[in-house]
């Protein structure tokens, strides 16, 4: 098999092709904007995932928490008069970063199966907690009368989401930015390091606990963002959000494109959210069904997901 | 007072009895499995279809639920879980998912989505009144089958061979395979007898906790706790931790209706966060 040697400035053109291509679905995909923003939205809460799980090797199945945590905020905010929407994004921020940076002394002590029941356990709970206070969100029923006001005070969102689209599509870009300066910071390179042998970096004198910590952190923070963003576009916010089965979810989206790379996300929310599209009017038992068989198949093989399948395609050149 | 701790007992025994075959692999392979729910799903509805097609008394459809669910519990072993022991536990993890969706779209496929019919056979329906206390003869019947794979797991790990290599093997694998205990034998035993009394506890769990496809999700997060808080790899660990999960949870729906739902992942948190190992940590296998 051919392989297609691929170095940095290459691999970085592939990646402003990709940010055009989803920009030019503008004008080509007119009718499916909202489900593109809703895709872009996705693809950013599985990079926040990623960040804990892929790149600092945390073990979560709750990081909806923070996603639904993300989108009650910004809605509520809006709802009651603030409805602004890059506040409601930085509220939604900072809050998650804190409940984010609170929970992870919970998290970071125990072993995996001590997180995995943690990040669980704190999710039901929260979940819970927001179905009993439906005064405040709504329940069952989800979040309602969510009124957004313009973007900059001049773009109204429209029935048809072109702003919404525009606007998810540059928050997302701007927080892939982010991340990827971070993953590329010694910072970055400590979480892999602590991922791949967490008793040399001990050694070498890092504070791993702390670093960790505060990776899950922004994790949560992104996460946040992500939910904030779907909030918005959507002007509604369902109790399902919060709950196990989108923490699930957005692990099978991660792992479908490979976690522990910055774009694995991202093409697992494109693959995964059009085919949910594509065979919506199916049973979903049927989907169920073949989900789980890949998930079978992809964790048998070992093999990272779509992006992992790319890189052996198309190695990459050290970076310059 | 005294119907809530005799149900909270009688669930807990439940759950210890689904739970413990889950806390042995945990233990002995360090396997995250999410998909234990599956195989007491399974015995769940070999009991009920042997007792509606097969006209098979309940007590015997139980012998029955144990049987198949060791003997799928065995096959997935041998062509799924074997082969990731070495994985990472976010492989592990997902595998399991996967095990969990197909079984509940196969389930779903098959049985249909309704919660299985089920009725007490004669000798269980009733209640005696003892001490002031009302006690069905069903849940009754509960905890002594909990009681009784308690004390024979008890034995069977502290008296028999079998039971030494087994521990021999969650102290230290490798010794243990070098002095010639065949550990990947000795864990697929394990694992096929862990989903029987799973399976077991399934076929049980049909008279409280109603058998539908969805089971293995909605109560797995109840059997983690309790692996979770018993600590892996040990039987009176989990023994403990299902006790105290069954009577927190009854309890805690009983007088705080409004809020005694999410008691139990308030008490799993605050246990976790004072013995992150387990109230009996692992490594102390019976």
């Amino acid at each position: 098999m051919k392989t297609i040697p691929l170095t940095s400035r290459h691999a970085g053109l592939v990646e402003l092709a990709f940010w055009l291509a989803v920009a030019s679905s503008y004008l080509f995909l007119p009718d499916k904007l909202p489900l593109i923003s809703q895709i872009l939205i996705m693809g950013l809460f599985a990079l926040s995932l990623d960040i804990a799980l892929g790149y600092a090797g945390i073990l979560t199945v709750g990081h909806a928490t923070f996603f639904g945590m993300g989108a009650y905020c910004a809605g509520l905010l809006a709802k009651h008069g603030w409805g602004d929407p890059l506040l409601g994004v930085a509220a939604a921020l900072i809050v998650c970063a804190i409940a984010g940076y609170l929970l992870s002394y919970l998290i970071v002590r125990g072993g995996d199966l001590a997180r995995l029941m943690i990040t669980i356990g704190v999710g039901v709970l929260l979940a819970e907690v927001a179905n009993r206070a439906s005064a405040i969100t709504g329940g069952t029923d989800g979040l309602q009368g969510i009124a957004m006001h313009p973007l900059f005070g001049r773009y109204e969102f429209d029935l048809w989401g072109h702003t919404a689209f525009w606007y998810a599509f540059v928050v997302v870009a701007v927080a892939f930015l982010i991340v990827r300066l971070m993953l590329r910071s010694p910072f970055g390179l400590v979480l892999r390091g602590i991922h791949d042998n967490r008793k040399r970096m001990l050694a070498l004198g890092c504070p791993v606990d702390a670093r960790l910590r505060l990776s899950y952190c922004m994790s949560a923070a992104f996460a946040g963002v992500a939910g904030a963003l779907l909030a918005q576009t959507t002007q509604f916010v369902g109790i399902e959000s919060l709950g196990f089965a989108k923490s699930a979810e957005i692990l099978i989206i991660l792992v479908v494109g490979g976690a522990g790379r910055l774009y694995g996300g991202m093409v697992g929310a494109f693959v995964y959210m059009a085919l949910h599209d594509v065979f919506a009017d199916l049973d979903p038992q049927f989907w169920m069904f073949w989900l789980g068989i890949f998930l079978i198949a992809s964790a048998l093989a070992g093999r990272g997901g779509i992006t992992g399948a790319l890189s052996r395609f198309v190695p990459m050149g050290r970076p310059q | 007072m005294g119907t809530v701790i005799f149900d909270g007992v009688a669930y807990g025994m439940l759950l210890f009895l689904i739970a413990v075959g889950l806390s042995i692999t945990m233990g002995l392979m360090n396997y995250v499995n999410l998909a234990h729910g599956t195989f007491a799903m399974v015995g769940g509805y070999a009991a009920s279809l042997a007792m509606q097609h097969m006209a098979v008394s309940f007590y015997a459809s139980l012998v029955a639920a144990f049987l198949v669910a060791a003997a799928i519990g065995a096959i997935c072993e041998r062509l799924l879980f074997r082969r990731l022991y070495r994985a990472s536990a976010l492989d592990q993890l997902l595998m399991s998912i996967g095990v969990v969706f197909v079984s509940i779209a196969g389930a779903t496929y098959f049985f249909g989505p309704a919660v299985q019919p089920f009725t007490l056979p004669h000798s269980l329906q009733g209640r005696v009144v003892f001490a002031g206390v009302e006690a069905g003869y069903y849940r009754l019947f509960l905890i002594a089958c909990g009681i009784v794979v308690f004390a024979a797991l008890m034995l069977a790990m502290t008296r028999t061979r079998y039971g030494a290599m087994v521990r021999a093997s969650v102290d230290n694998q490798r010794v243990a395979e070098g002095t010639g205990i065949r550990v990947q034998r000795l864990f697929l035993l394990t694992f096929s007898l862990g989903c029987g009394l799973a399976g077991l506890g399934g076929a049980l769990s049909l008279g409280t906790l109603g058998l539908e496809p969805t089971f293995p999700l909605k109560y797995l997060v109840y059997f983690l706790i309790v692996v979770c808080v018993g600590g892996a790899g040990s039987i009176v660990g989990p023994f403990v931790a299902a006790l105290i999960v069954g009577l927190v949870d009854v309890a805690g729906k009983y007088y705080l209706p409004e809020t005694g739902a999410f008691l139990i992942y308030v008490f799993m948190v605050v246990a976790l966060l004072i013995r992150p190992n387990g109230i009996l940590s692992r490594k102390a296998l019976a």
